[in-house]
């Protein structure tokens, strides 16, 4: 009886399931395998591909460019992705206390996360601009001098990383804000009975009680951060001097302006590795011990 | 009384940081607006004011006349509604079948796809130009859609969500003669609406913001989207900034109107994902 049922089933299963595996096959399977595949051939698109072993990724590591851009992508996330959990963590703390006007905060934090990054990097190349934008003429309104943002080398990876912080905050601290509202009243009514409140009790007991809000938000943003792209691509161009340029957007000039289709693959593996690695060491880093909410 | 004042305290400088961190988030977007109505004199004003010397509405007329705006607004459209459609199709349908079937090799294949959800989408770029490519679909729509159609997250979504339904409504039914599909179509379905929900939304905006699939799939003079098209805008318009802004804005009233229509779907969502994720 049980086998039967499960044959009908199975039947359906194929019926319920050839869409999304089918889709799944062709457009994630069998490119991962093929990038993989090309990754070791050198290839311009148009004639044969020649088998070249590991060269490509050989070549990556002498490439001073490539190291360059790596650096740059780095160097990137691990400034970018601890200022925006810290700044939504205590946005979301601060949130979370009963006031009014919730409605209109969600929405006004909410609102970088809803436009393309393409609309907010034009609006910001804007800002940043040297003489007209207005980041440099409150700068100046301060007392200070303006920056050349877009153009001088030192300062063109901070406009990338301070419109992703600006775009991605308001999101982060809706998840942050969800971690927290789940924490059920009796461990605070606790806390409070044992004398234990304020910036303690902050730190004693909320943080770890919402550590996979937290481990969520820095595994998606360490991803996130690692792929960055469009941004740059719009506000700087990689320039002045590939001071701001990124490995996707490296990977993207190999295949399409170039034709260099195995270096670029071998860039992507590359990176899928090291975002692999950095994923699981946060993943071993949070999980050491347990305080999840259930 | 310590305690109270304390407390009280808090709350305020709260409300003070929220509303500094809310002006900083909104200032750029209230830029964006001040500057579609500005002309070219008034945009390179120094020192820059939020109003110009007039009300140019004649850039929004520009932008539909002398940029091609509905017409990438169209293909932006299509290929929104298409991937959307595709992904809560082809997601619910798989999800019923984690959830609700029983067959040999269920929990392998569901394995598989948590394994898709956590590879780095630029892994696939170069495979996926070259299939478009040899099926003739470079340049076309189809292109934009057809790699993006199946959602393994979304599947995982909608298993979540069907688990959570008594399966004694299913197999009630399925005494009464129905079959799995109607099963599905007529009871998951419909009681799966806010993951569904979910799911569209955020099919919706990545699909309507993504930026380099058109650039690598389309070329960019002749089929555009919006998000290809503003950004052909910032190299060759550069000097008309209220002309680009006004743009801009159109580019994402969509997306902020749905936003104001479903906030609360989309603040669910992110919960719901920020909590089982």
């Amino acid at each position: 009886m049980k086998s039967k049922k499960r044959n009908r089933d199975a039947m359906w299963a194929v019926v319920f399931l050839a869409p999304a595996v089918i889709g799944l096959c062709v457009f994630t399977i069998y490119p991962l395998i093929e990038s993989l595949i090309i990754s070791f051939t050198s290839w311009d698109l148009f004639t044969d591909k020649v088998f070249v072993g590991f060269q490509n990724y050989i070549d990556f590591f002498r490439d001073a460019t490539g190291l360059k851009v790596f650096r740059n992508t780095i160097f990137f996330t691990f400034v970018a992705v601890p200022i925006q959990v810290v700044i939504s963590f205590f946005l979301a703390v601060a949130l979370n206390q009963k006031i009014r006007g919730m409605r209109f905060f969600r929405g006004a934090y909410f609102l970088p996360s809803i436009a393309s990054m393409v609309s907010i990097s034009i609006v910001w190349q804007w800002l940043f601009n040297t003489d007209f934008g207005i980041i440099n003429y409150v700068i100046k309104a301060l007392g200070g001098t303006g920056l050349n943002w877009l153009t001088n080398a030192k300062y063109s990876i901070w406009t990338i990383i301070i419109v992703s912080c600006w775009k991605g905050t308001g999101y982060n601290m809706m998840i942050f804000l969800a971690g927290l509202q789940a924490i059920p009243s009796t461990n605070y009514e606790a806390a409070e009975l044992d004398g234990c409140t304020g910036l303690s009790r902050l730190f004693r007991i909320v943080v770890p009680l919402i550590k996979p809000s937290t481990l969520y938000v820095c595994i998606t943003c360490v991803i996130n951060s690692m792929q960055v792209f469009d941004q740059v691509m719009i506000i700087t161009g990689g320039g002045p001097a590939r001071s701001s340029s990124v490995l996707v957007q490296y990977l993207y000039e190999n295949a399409f302006d170039y034709y260099k289709m195995g270096y670029a693959s071998a860039i992507g593996w590359i990176m899928a590795v090291f975002i692999f690695v950095l994923s699981a060491i946060q993943f071993k880093f949070m999980n050491s011990d347990d305080y999840s909410v259930e | 009384m310590k305690r109270k004042t304390k407390q009280k305290m808090i709350k305020t400088v709260s409300v003070v940081v929220l509303l500094f961190g809310a002006v900083i988030m909104l200032v750029p977007f209230l830029w964006m607006l001040s500057t579609s109505f500005k002309n070219i004199a008034d945009v390179f004003k120094y020192p820059p004011s939020f109003f110009g010397s007039e009300f140019r509405w004649q850039n929004y007329v520009d932008v539909f006349q002398t940029i091609n705006f509905l017409g990438m607004l169209k293909n932006t459209v299509l290929v929104t509604v298409a991937v959307c459609v595709g992904q809560l199709v082809t997601s619910a349908m798989a999800g019923f079948a984690f959830s609700y079937l029983q067959f040999p090799g269920r929990d392998l294949i569901f394995k598989i796809f948590l394994f898709a959800v956590m590879i780095p989408f630029h892994v696939m770029l170069i495979p996926t130009f070259v299939l478009m490519r040899n099926l003739k679909l470079l340049n076309s729509l189809w292109a934009l859609i057809l790699p993006c159609i199946v959602s393994p997250l979304g599947a995982f979504m909608m298993k979540q969500s069907y688990l959570g339904i008594p399966r004694s409504l299913g197999e009630a039914a399925a005494i009464d003669g129905c079959s799995p599909w109607k099963i599905m179509w007529v009871i998951y379905f419909p009681l799966s609406k806010p993951t569904l929900a979910t799911l569209a939304i955020f099919s919706f905006m990545q699909t309507w913001n993504d930026f380099i699939r058109p650039l690598i799939f389309l070329n960019s003079n002749t089929k555009v989207t919006l998000t290809l098209g503003l950004y052909n805008m910032v190299g060759s318009y550069a000097t008309n900034w209220g002309l680009l802004m006004a743009a801009v804005i159109l580019s994402i009233l969509p997306v902020l109107i749905l936003y104001l229509c479903l906030q609360d779907f989309f603040v669910e969502g992110i919960a719901m994902t920020g909590l089982k994720g």
